[in-house]
């Protein structure tokens, strides 16, 4: 990396995020969650996620995570199922 | 005595939203007691240091998630969550919820109808959480949504069936399925709702909040079976005088 070419910096979950550089949608869920993914984006333990991603407001299909770049000054959003209703 | 969703069929009648549990052994403990076979979740943002999952809780328990989009104000927040939820937990069911203002929590009918258009047309099984009109009960049921669910009163109040009458017309208008939401503060409440002709009763906080939930659960499954019942047998009508129910005849006199 040159010097002119800084890390992205990304808005995640609402807080500043800086990726440590050219990052798929898999990779930050695999870090976010700390769960081992398939390419398909489907965890590797066999298991459900439960998890989905937007970016900029704009839902990413489990299947398409890992040709999605994040790019610097993306909103991405992490969803999940908690308590409610 | 079964109902049916998208040919998935469930025997209790009885939807337990997962919210205001303090602890999720509360709640599993409250769930399990209840017999539901379908439960409510929220849809936020992934908290890492959260290391309890509903879902995962949900799954080991075999209870199916039904997904809402509580404390959405907008269509298009609404149909985001929806979207969110569908990719999250692999279901097309979503509960629809869009509310007015946060002291009612009751929904805006405008942002709600086109909220369910929206998702109706995108493939969605919807659960609609709707005011008790039954006007507006019927248009949501003509835009495709797969159950209606009138609120009884405020989500969290307790107050119970506040009109009772537009709860029995939506239901003998309906051609769809219809839940009461919100409102049920005890068993009464619940009983009341499945004698009116509702399908099913989703609720949360009577139980969650009980001082006793898991006892709160199972009076809860209780009524709602037992309101199902008393629906179906047909009750005697009311009459503003006496009917005796012991014979006149043969009656003995004192001297």
């Amino acid at each position: 990396m040159t010097d002119h070419e800084h890390s992205p910096t990304i808005v995640l979950n609402g807080a500043r995020h800086e990726l440590p550089g050219a990052t798929s949608a898999l990779d930050l869920i695999a870090d976010v969650t700390g769960r081992e993914l398939n390419p398909d984006g489907t965890p590797a333990d066999g298991g459900r996620l439960g998890i989905a991603l937007a970016v900029d407001g704009e839902v990413i299909r489990r299947g398409a995570w890992s040709d999605c770049t994040l790019a610097d000054g993306h909103t991405v959003d992490i969803v999940t199922a908690v308590q409610g209703g | 005595m079964t109902w049916t969703i998208d040919d998935v069929e469930m025997s209790s009648r009885l939807v337990m939203g997962t919210g205001g549990a303090s602890s999720l052994s509360i709640l599993e403990d409250a769930l399990v007691a209840s017999g539901t076979e379908l439960t409510t979740v929220a849809m936020r943002r992934f908290d890492a240091e959260s290391r309890d999952s509903v879902f995962t809780m949900l799954q080991r328990l075999g209870i199916r998630v039904l997904p809402n989009t509580a404390g959405c104000y907008t269509a298009r927040d609404a149909v985001l969550t929806a979207r969110l939820a569908r990719e999250a937990l692999e279901t097309n069911w979503v509960k629809l919820e869009v509310i007015a203002d946060e002291d009612t929590l009751l929904p805006d009918p405008i942002e709600l109808f086109a909220a369910a258009e929206e998702l109706v047309l995108d493939g969605f099984t919807v659960f609609a959480y709707t005011n008790d009109d039954p006007a507006l009960a019927k248009r949501l049921e003509d835009a495709g949504v797969a159950v209606v669910m009138p609120a009884g009163a405020p989500i969290g109040s307790g107050l119970g069936i506040l009109n009772p009458h537009n709860i029995e017309t939506i239901v003998s208008r309906a051609q769809v399925p219809v839940i009461l939401d919100a409102g049920v503060g005890t068993a009464s409440d619940a009983a009341l709702a499945m004698e009116l002709g509702c399908t099913a009763v989703l609720l949360a906080s009577a139980v969650t909040r009980a001082h006793d939930a898991h006892a709160m659960a199972r009076a809860m499954a209780l009524a709602v079976e037992a309101g199902h019942l008393a629906a179906g047998a047909g009750r005697i009508p009311k009459r503003p005088l006496a009917l005796a129910s012991s014979p006149f005849d043969g009656m003995l006199a004192a001297q």
